[in-house]
């Protein structure tokens, strides 16, 4: 079984978000950047699929020099290879065009399972597994917090609101993870070791047959004006015993906040 | 020359999604810069009669893609359809809910007709005849003003931010039927079950309940319970006790859990951790409840009660019951 997993590299969640100095962005000096949360749960089920099935897993990521703690930690954990997307022409893509990139690295490949993220924490687009298998014309599903495959047949359970769904499906197809999809494994210090000689693939636009075509001009949505959200207005502390501080916070929430 | 809105309007089993009607209802104000009409469209199997349910908001047209494929939900069957109907319409824009639904195969769609998804949007800004949505970025740690440069954009509204407009019941929209037949389905839903334990939607409740460490064990969940009911409240989590297998992940509020923004949030027993933050911060009113009076939480609360939580929220239940029968 062949398995591709498309990971991204992230702010750090503990990190307090400034804007930066072009206001379109975040200040990303002094960030720490870490595998999207998400990409944990692909990772580590292209792992568990392989110690089943058998083949080989491959990790893919566009973005530049940060990618590639992001991918070195992914084979640190038993990821096979490695692919970097590393182009200056490919910074700040929005979903779509971060999807044709993805495409493109994907399409030759022979996989018979590509599996994502269910969203890059920062960006919370969430689109580019969905957007990746229309590229590729292949199934998908979103969400997934559990996942059957039995030959080229998958079984798989997704979230959605108020219950859950089950989905079936055959492969090769794109799938994407949930918290709950599994236990992510961390890297054992031989894994690190071993990723140390691991070769990652660099590949920029051209060597991928999209130069000129992603990114730049090309992105249909550009992020124009960043902006932190409104400061709350300092709040207030009910004085009093358990019993009064009840009484005049149900009294607030009815005749000052109106929200009982 | 693509103009007009055409809105996604989403519904399982019959019932129609209320924030496919706030996308509705926010769509047509922005009618006039889009240089044409309001449509929307309904895909199901024997959904003809919920037109009458959509209608009542106005839509200048109903388009009905109604067929034993859209029965159990497909994210190939819906992508067609809905790419069929765009091309039928030729809008400016697509509007739809952000749902599990939309979030499933709307981006799928969009990239069917080669145009961008602007996802989760809380607010516009209008300049002119641009359209410039403002999402939350880093779980709502920061916003992102958007530019669109394409001549046709989905863009999904977060649930339970914008409001629905009267319903004008004598409106008669004109419906059009749209015989789509999907090809090559690979993959369909071929179960639902109910989520047990959440008698009300996380994402879409006006008031939402979260319980933290200071719970002090999963056994006390039924306290929270009781509070949720008698307030018609949804049942929320931080990462903490999700991680600590307290309690399933879909209750998770944060920014690797669900991000929410209702009128009235009670944090019990939440330190208020930026990761939780972030998850709940644009909610209207927030009440913090917590023993410890330096927690971080009390910074960003309307309200702030000290006091251990188990003696609190009977008390706090009790009273809203009170107020309730009165």
């Amino acid at each position: 079984m062949k398995i591709a997993v498309c990971v991204k590299s992230v702010p750090d969640t503990e990190a307090k978000i400034a804007i930066g100095a072009d206001k379109n962005n975040i200040e990303l000096t002094g960030v720490r950047f870490i595998t999207s949360p998400f990409d944990e749960f692909a990772i580590e089920e292209a792992l568990k699929l392989k110690e089943k099935n058998g083949g080989e897993t491959t990790v893919i990521s566009v973005g530049s020099k940060e990618v590639t703690d992001v991918l070195r930690d992914s084979l640190a954990r038993g990821i096979d290879s490695a692919v970097h997307v590393d182009d200056p022409d490919l910074t700040w893509l929005d979903p779509l065009s971060t999807a044709k990139v993805l495409a493109a690295a994907i399409k030759d490949g022979g996989y018979d399972l590509i599996l994502c993220g269910q969203q890059g924490v920062g960006g919370d687009n969430g689109q580019v597994p969905s957007i990746l298998a229309e590229l590729l014309d292949l199934p998908h599903v979103t969400n997934i917090i559990k996942l059957e495959v039995d030959g080229t047949k998958f079984k798989a359970e997704r979230e959605i609101e108020g219950a859950h769904e089950f989905v079936e499906g055959t492969l090769p197809a794109v799938l994407s993870a949930q918290k709950g999809l599994n236990e992510p494994r961390y890297p054992s210090i031989k894994g690190v070791m071993a990723a140390r000689r691991k070769e990652i693939a660099v590949k920029n636009a051209e060597a991928l047959g999209i130069k000129g075509q992603v990114g730049g001009d090309n992105r249909k949505v550009t992020i124009k004006l960043m902006t932190m959200p409104p400061v709350r207005e300092q709040g207030r502390r009910l004085d009093g015993d358990v019993d009064q501080q009840v009484k005049t916070l149900v009294g607030l929430l009815r005749s000052e906040a109106h929200v009982l | 020359m693509s103009q007009g809105i055409l809105v996604f309007i989403e519904q399982r089993n019959g019932q129609i999604r209320k924030a496919s009607l706030e996308a509705l209802c926010e769509a047509q104000k922005h009618e006039a810069l889009s240089g044409g009409k309001v449509s929307a469209v309904i895909i199901g199997e024997n959904i003809k009669a919920l037109a009458d349910q959509v209608g009542k908001y106005k839509p200048s047209k109903i388009i009905l893609v109604d067929g034993p494929e859209f029965g159990a939900y497909s994210a190939e069957a819906y992508t067609a359809a809905l790419a069929e109907a765009v091309q039928k319409v030729s809008p400016k824009f697509v509007f739809a809910a952000q749902t599990s639904m939309a979030k499933d195969f709307l981006p799928r769609a969009a990239a069917r007709c080669d145009a961008p998804v602007i996802s989760d949007v809380m607010s516009f800004v209008v300049d002119g005849d641009k359209l410039g949505p403002v999402r939350p970025m880093y779980s709502g740690k920061c916003f992102g003003q958007y530019e669109i440069n394409s001549p046709l954009a989905f863009i999904t509204v977060r649930p339970n931010v914008f409001p629905i407009a009267e319903e004008d019941a004598a409106f008669k929209p004109e419906i059009e039927e749209l015989a789509v037949k999907p090809e090559n389905i690979r993959a369909k839903v071929v179960e639902t079950h109910k989520a047990e334990g959440q008698k009300v939607e996380l994402s879409e409740a006006s008031i939402v309940v979260a319980g933290g460490r200071g719970i002090k064990g999963p056994e006390n969940w039924g306290v929270l319970q009781d509070l949720c009911d008698v307030l018609g409240a949804a049942l929320a989590a931080s990462r903490a006790v999700v991680d600590a297998g307290w309690i399933d992940h879909q209750h998770q509020v944060g920014q690797t859990g669900k991000v929410v923004s209702p009128q009235l949030y009670i944090a019990c027993g939440i330190s208020g951790a930026i990761q939780h933050l972030a998850g709940m911060s644009s909610s209207k009113i927030i009440v913090a409840i917590n023993k410890d009076p330096e927690a971080p939480i009390f910074k960003h609360a309307t309200y702030g009660v000290v006091g251990d939580l188990m003696e609190v929220i009977p008390k706090l239940t009790a009273e809203v019951k009170a107020l309730n029968n009165n």
